[in-house]
């Protein structure tokens, strides 16, 4: 991993992998933001088991960088209590099929101390997780229920597609008055490597990202769906002359709907790419604030193309069960051959 | 090798010292130590325990081996806790359940699963997962401490159906012992009074978390205090000493004796030798020194010792019986690689029966499947 951006001084940017920005957003925040603290099972000594901490225990110290008894309630429980005396907690959940005992703290308070309150308490604190399939993991260690988050009101849920868009995202996430659910796409933790300014950015949280521009196609996707998506788009421009607009929506709670329904005007046609289960998703939400907005601009059925309803399978059959480009291919040309 | 030479007796973990509240049987060499009492099991017993043995340490090393061939995905070693792993299971019955981790390889063989289903999961079929009907032991639990209620659960339900001469055995790990579900599942043995016993293995590290940083209890086996059941501390590198224990706690927990609780936390004090998983490093996060001083106390070559000096092993039948389990843990390993999983699975076992909506998703996918290749499928989604 390259190291932190003490030893880079001078330079400028950085070819990082989208792991190794995390590390860096992580490293770059602490070092400004001495209230910032980490902590999680195996994030201090260890540095993380994706490294997404690697180095920042040996830089910041024992009281910053915490190694915690095993208990997801406990840390992010704990985190709540710490916000309210300044700090900043930047709880690290192993793993997102490993949060659910810490569910209550997130819902019950750290999503609602601000309005149990009436405003006088608030909760700043980023929950990281790595989320999602395609890994080769056992099980329970490829889920992607970032539904269960979106649909809990006081939580803003975040999911970068990008090395880019990871620090400047996890930046803004650490900025932010408000508890953010960080999700990373550990499919693409090291799939490329883009460059990263060395200096402190934020990428908003309240904008999605075209991707891609098209005229005959709006696709909604994010995290590690969206290099698929672009791959599908890419091929039936070249294939079959189909123009798709590739969106990356980044933050998924609130939802962008500007961008949203704004491509959908220019289209009339949309499909939306998620590797979690299709019933209930995110995609159904999309889809009806398409609906809500833009009916009269609609030319085609929506297209979801989604995981199963059905848990995540072992290895051998996850290539079937996640949204592969040949799927979205296959979804996209049939809402615009409509 | 002077480590060997020195550890007689000044390298002993603390955590296993004799003088503390300790129960052992084998010294570190597999010498009966004085004053201890050799539980009664007949020489077949414990042949069976030591082939056992011997055969989990083969298909540990077997399994890592292909893992890093590319031939298995990420797999939990247990290098080090095969011994307490199968002294458990033996000393359950017939009848009882076992609630293993992802860690119990050998203690759901032990207790009647075959080797090849074992193998199945990691090499990404759910199939190994489908226990056979006569053979009572529960999926292998991944999310850390889950497995600790319903454990009880499962206890309680026997005995209100007045069945206490079924026991259940749920195993757990050090760092599960700061999940909330391990309090709450110890918390109701003990109100309800269940035939259960729960075995700790403390291998001393929760991937990169020492148990000290685990919890400030000087030990885990005091914790049973506060649920008012028994706690028990044993050397978990010692076979025999591990089968004493979890057989009387089995005991206890179908006949308790006037005025005690069924329930035990046996605390197996034993060390990991190796990673957490394949995908785990331990050189980033411990010394080695701190294995090579366990490694003196192998559970292998412990019993191993004590059947030798017993006369009821000798080095033609210990090579009859390596042929044996070499011979085992092949066919099992050729029967896991012939397994084939249809995409249609995805679908399958979700419910009793298929829900419309997803034959819909199954019909779709094979629609695919078929307009495409299947090799359309294996693309890298990177």
């Amino acid at each position: 991993m390259s190291s932190t951006a003490s030893t880079q001084a001078g330079q400028k940017a950085q070819s990082l992998t989208l792991v190794e920005a995390i590390q860096d957003g992580l490293y770059t925040e602490m070092a400004q933001d001495d209230s910032v603290v980490v902590l999680g099972e195996d994030v201090g000594k260890n540095g993380g088991v994706f490294r997404a901490t690697d180095q920042l225990y040996e830089e910041f110290g024992e009281d910053r960088v915490i190694d915690t008894p095993l208990a997801e309630a406990g840390i992010v429980g704990a985190s709540i209590g710490l916000s309210q005396t300044g700090m900043k907690p930047v709880p690290e959940m192993q793993f997102m099929g490993f949060m659910y005992p810490a569910f209550d703290q997130i819902v019950s308070h750290a999503a609602r101390l601000r309005s149990r309150s009436q405003g006088q308490y608030s909760v700043p604190m980023v929950i990281r997780a790595p989320y999602g399939g395609g890994i080769r993991a056992p099980e329970h260690h490829s889920e992607s229920k970032e539904a269960f988050f979106v649909h809990e009101p006081g939580l803003k849920v975040v999911s970068p597609s990008t090395p880019y868009d990871a620090k400047g995202l996890l930046a803004a996430s650490i900025h932010d008055p408000d508890p953010v659910i960080f999700l990373e796409p550990k499919l693409i933790y090291r799939a490329f490597r883009e460059d990263v300014p060395t200096k402190p950015y934020e990428v908003s949280l309240s904008e999605a990202a075209v991707r891609r521009d098209g005229s005959d196609i709006s696709v909604y996707t994010w995290g590690a769906m969206t290099r698929p998506a672009l791959i599908a788009a890419e091929n039936l421009s070249q294939s079959r002359g189909i123009d798709a607009e590739v969106i990356d929506l980044r933050t998924l709670s609130p939802l962008d709907t500007e961008t949203i329904t704004d491509s959908f005007k220019k289209t009339g046609r949309a499909a939306i790419v998620h590797e979690a289960p299709k019933t209930g998703g995110l995609g159904a939400e999309i889809a009806t604030t398409i609906q809500e907005e833009a009916l009269v601009h609609q030319e085609a059925p929506i297209k979801r193309i989604a995981g199963f309803d059905a848990p995540m399978p072992l290895h051998s059959l996850e290539d079937y069960y996640l949204p592969q480009a040949v799927r979205i291919q296959d979804g996209i040309r049939e809402t615009v051959e409509f | 090798m002077n480590m060997k030479n020195e550890a007689g007796s000044k390298d002993v973990p603390a955590a296993v010292r004799e003088d503390s509240d300790i129960v052992q049987i084998l010294d570190a060499e597999g010498d009966v130590l004085p004053q201890a009492s050799v539980p009664d099991i007949s020489d077949r017993q414990l042949l069976e325990l030591y082939e056992t043995i011997k055969l989990a340490r083969h298909f540990d090393q077997r399994a890592i081996s292909f893992q890093r061939q590319g031939r298995l995905a990420t797999y939990a070693p247990m290098t080090g806790q095969e011994g307490s792993q199968v002294a458990t299971s033996l000393a359950l019955a017939e009848q009882d359940w076992l609630f293993p981790t992802y860690r119990e390889h050998a203690a759901k063989y032990a207790h009647g699963m075959d080797l090849a289903s074992l193998f199945e999961p990691l090499r990404g079929h759910r199939e190994g997962y489908a226990i056979p009907e006569d053979v009572n032991v529960m999926p292998e639990y991944i999310p850390i401490a889950t497995q600790v209620p319903q454990a009880m659960g499962m206890a309680w339900g026997h005995k209100l159906q007045g069945k206490t001469d079924t026991a259940v055995l749920c195993h757990l790990g050090d760092g599960a012992t700061s999940e909330g579900d391990f309090h709450e599942g110890l918390n109701f043995a003990g109100v309800f009074d269940v035939p259960a016993v729960f075995v700790c293995n403390n291998n001393q590290w929760a991937i990169s978390v020492p148990r000290e940083r685990q919890t400030a209890s000087e030990t885990i086996a005091e914790k049973a205090q506060a649920y008012g059941i028994d706690g028990v501390r044993v050397d978990g590198l010692d076979p025999l000493a591990v089968y004493k224990v979890a057989s009387e706690a089995l005991e206890k927990a179908r006949n308790p004796g006037p005025g005690e609780l069924r329930p035990t936390l046996i605390e197996s004090v034993q060390y990991r030798f190796g990673a957490h998983t394949t995908a785990d490093d331990p050189s980033v996060y411990r010394d080695e020194s701190e294995e090579e001083v366990w490694r003196d106390r192998d559970p292998v070559d412990r019993i191993e010792t004590y059947l030798y000096n017993e006369g009821i092993l000798d080095s033609d039948l210990e090579s009859e019986i390596q042929d044996r389990i070499e011979q085992e843990v092949s066919e099992a390993i050729e029967t896991a690689e012939q397994t084939e999983t249809s995409p249609d699975n995805i679908v399958e076992h979700v419910y009793e029966d298929v829900p419309a909506r997803l034959e819909q998703q199954r019909d779709e996918l094979n629609r695919l499947r078929e307009k495409y290749d299947d090799g359309a499928f294996s693309e890298v989604l990177e």
